[in-house]
């Protein structure tokens, strides 16, 4: 791939290049920082109008050698409009079947994203006019998408694999271009329990997670048995939506909850629960909550899809710098949006936070956005789905990971927004010590002691 | 009650407000003494955390404060998730004011004709006896999933709680006009159409408008829990926004406008009634 090399350097070549395709050579790559999305954007067109041009590289490269770039730039922006195509290619890759779209959220920072999209104008940029729409709960976040009220929703990464395998709804091929956030959940507790710090004194106790079908569910019950204590029969788990988790804490109705941020952050805030555990520590890493779509809109508004793919990996690579994460902070904590007070957002972001027993902590990866979506990730998630019994027999584990994580198209579009995407689809991990191997997901199940299988 | 102290009740009731009000003032203080913690940490969280405590229920100062927020400037719009409480309790009144008006079209047709034969009464009644009693929030998930639209299931929901006050109470109302006045009717040679509007309508009024004010009380009960579910829009949303928040002192603001809307409502229907009110 050769789209983002200057073709008016006579040294470069059009049809080699390195693994990115953005530089000469591999060396480059790798020393180089990663240009402004436009720039590239630029270049690709520039290098598509001289290819049509010069079929044979070798003579475009012996004309610019004989005139000087600056006069074969000038000579070739005679004949073609190269300002009106760099232009257009900006603009979308083809006119939008539907500019005005909907997008819910549920109001946590994992949708940070989705949400600064908005007032920081990245879905304005790609010719959007999109509307986020603050939802209850998870489950009505589904049902609105499924029926299509949402043109693409915020979800958590697992929804996305139990919609399509039709766990919990009506089977609906459904897909999940981009992940939000890796890391930014918690354990936290009642203020009562300060003093029981280990798992293994939590039998009886009530947990809340915000659904089934979410990595907080799965990660709680892998941190509660790998401390033998069983998740179903031990103690109480149960679906609690993340705004009603801290008024259900400070009422003593839950002893604790594995929750998404600023669930966890408002409670300290508010003196009701202090922070046991991030989620970094029981997999660093780990995705969490996804940008979600069906395939009808996936196929049927590919121009309109893509827009929205790009504002949304754009906005997720301007999140992912520490030095944006006070403004952006300060741009979603409004009664819009999160409707939270800023500090306790900023302290999410940022990392530097206070934990409920009178210390300020400082983790810069509480948090951190990364769009792409590992099918290794899926097929971890599977395992647990069949491990806890939510899926009864056979899995076609990677045939559904590849087709409701879409690779592709994040990679393709990382690359525009100067992201470096990764080389392959899936990478292996370890949760809590354990490796995962993404290949041999039936004998990862059989490892467990405690399992439903 | 006697007739010369009128001032009397209003006197007792505001007592009984200010009596109030210092229960909850006093039960709601903060507490002194504040525990030593780390600046860099008290800068982090709540006023309350920071002491060691949990934050308060806010006290009547504080929802006053709110209120008068609130009252300030009640039809802001910020985006599709800010907007002032006024445009709040509009939107839910518009919910609830369709929802409630489709049930009047049908529940009164309905239950005139209902009314008019015992056949049909007892035909129907079991259905009706059974659907009556079901929280319209049970609706909830069933409408989501076939209609397909948060608004119109809100709207459905409405629909399907006061139907059934206004369809009862008109075949109440129609069954039990007095046989002296069908027969008058019948002797004078009165078509049944004219005797419908003129004699059985006029008759049944009083209990239909009885039937449709129990109705509005409910739907606006309603309504809250609803949108509450659906989100978006409306008095319920906000409730639900706040609760989010945390912000206690919002709530009760909005408790208080909840409060004051139905009350509101069903004063007109009150007055209705009276206008088709007779005295036999």
């Amino acid at each position: 791939m050769s789209l983002f090399r200057n073709p008016f350097d006579p040294a470069a070549r059009l049809s080699r290049g390195c693994s990115c395709g953005r530089h000469a050579s591999q060396a480059e790559h790798d020393g180089m920082p990663a240009a402004g999305a436009e720039a590239l954007q630029s270049r690709a067109v520039e290098g598509a109008v001289m290819r049509a041009l010069f079929p044979q590289d070798d003579l475009r490269r012996r004309f610019i050698q004989a005139v000087g770039a600056g006069t074969a730039l000038a000579a070739v922006s005679a004949l073609f409009p190269l300002g009106a195509a760099r232009e257009a290619f900006a603009q979308s890759s083809g006119p939008l079947e539907k500019p005005k779209l909907s997008v819910g959220f549920i109001p946590i920072t994992c949708a940070t994203p989705i949400i600064m999209a908005h007032p920081m104008g990245f879905y304005a940029k790609q010719g959007l006019d999109v509307s986020v729409v603050k939802t209850a709960g998870w489950a009505l976040i589904r049902d609105k998408a499924l029926s299509g009220e949402y043109d693409a929703a915020h979800m958590l990464s697992p929804m996305p694999l139990a919609i399509s395998m039709g766990a919990g709804s009506n089977a609906v091929p459904w897909t999940m271009p981009a992940v939000e956030n890796v890391n930014g959940q918690a354990i936290t507790l009642s203020m009562r329990h300060k003093d029981r710090r280990d798992p293994k004194d939590w039998k009886g106790f009530k947990f809340a997670v915000p659904f089934d079908y979410s990595m907080h569910n799965y990660l709680l019950r892998y941190y509660l048995a790998e401390h033998g204590i069983d998740p179903d029969r031990d103690v109480q788990i149960r679906a609690v939506p993340p705004p009603e988790m801290v008024a259900n804490l400070r009422a003593d109705n839950i002893d604790g909850f594995l929750a998404p941020d600023p669930v966890n952050q408002r409670a300290v805030y508010d003196g009701v629960g202090f922070i046991h555990l991030l989620s970094r520590e029981i997999w660093d890493g780990h995705p969490c909550c996804a940008f979600a779509a069906s395939r009808a809109f996936v196929t049927g508004m590919p121009n309109t899809y893509q827009a929205l793919l790009k504002a949304i990996i754009e906005a997720t690579a301007y999140a992912r710098d520490p030095a944006h994460r006070k403004e952006i902070a300060a741009a979603i904590a409004t009664p819009n949006y999160l409707n939270q007070p800023v500090t306790v957002v900023e302290q999410v972001l940022t990392g530097t936070y206070a934990d409920g027993l009178g210390n300020v902590r400082n983790v810069p990866e509480r948090i951190d956005f990364d769009p792409f979506p590992w099918q290794s990730f899926a097929v971890w998630i599977m395992t647990q789905m069949k491990r806890w019994g939510q899926v009864k027999g056979d899995v076609d584990y990677a045939k559904i990971a590849s087709e409701v994580f879409l690779a592709t198209d994040a990679i393709k579009l990382m690359r525009e927004a100067g992201l470096t995407p990764p080389e392959s689809t899936s990478k292996s991990f370890s949760v809590m010590g354990k490796p995962f191997d993404p290949a041999r997901p039936e004998e990862y199940i059989a490892g467990f002691a405690i399992r439903r299988t | 009650m006697r007739p010369d102290r009128p001032w009397a009740a209003p006197l007792l009731s505001l007592a009984i407000l200010a009596a109030l009000l210092l229960v909850w003032h006093a039960l709601t203080r903060p507490e002194a003494g504040q525990a030593a913690v780390d600046p860099a940490y008290a800068a982090l969280v709540g006023q309350a955390a920071a002491a060691g405590g949990q934050t308060p229920v806010p006290g009547p100062l504080d929802v006053a404060r709110q209120m008068w927020l609130h009252l300030q400037d009640p039809f802001y719009d910020r985006g599709p998730n800010d907007k002032g409480v006024g445009v709040q309790l509009a939107y839910s009144l518009a919910r609830v004011l369709s929802g409630y008006l489709l049930a009047a079209l049908v529940a009164v047709p309905l239950g005139f004709l209902i009314g008019m034969s015992r056949t049909v009464y007892r035909a129907l009644d079991p259905f009706i006896q059974v659907l009556k009693p079901i929280s319209p929030l049970a609706w909830m998930p069933l409408a989501l999933y076939t209609i397909r639209d948060a608004g119109v299931s809100a709207v459905f929901v409405i629909f399907i709680c006061s139907v059934w006050p206004m369809l009862i109470n008109t075949a109440f109302g129609v069954a039990s006009v007095r046989q002296d006045w069908l027969n008058v009717a019948r002797t004078l040679e009165v078509p049944r159409l004219r005797t419908a509007l003129q004699v059985v309508l006029p008759a049944a009024a009083p209990t239909i408008m009885t039937g449709m004010r129990i109705s509005i009380g409910i739907a606006w009960l309603v309504i809250v829990a609803a949108e509450m579910l659906i989100g978006g829009t409306g008095i319920g949303y906000f409730v639900w926004n706040e609760w989010n928040n945390l912000s206690i002192a919002n709530i009760i603001c909005a408790i208080l406008l909840i409060g004051l809307v139905g009350m509101l409502l069903d004063a007109i229907l009150a007055r209705l009634a009276r206008l088709v009110s007779y005295r036999e």
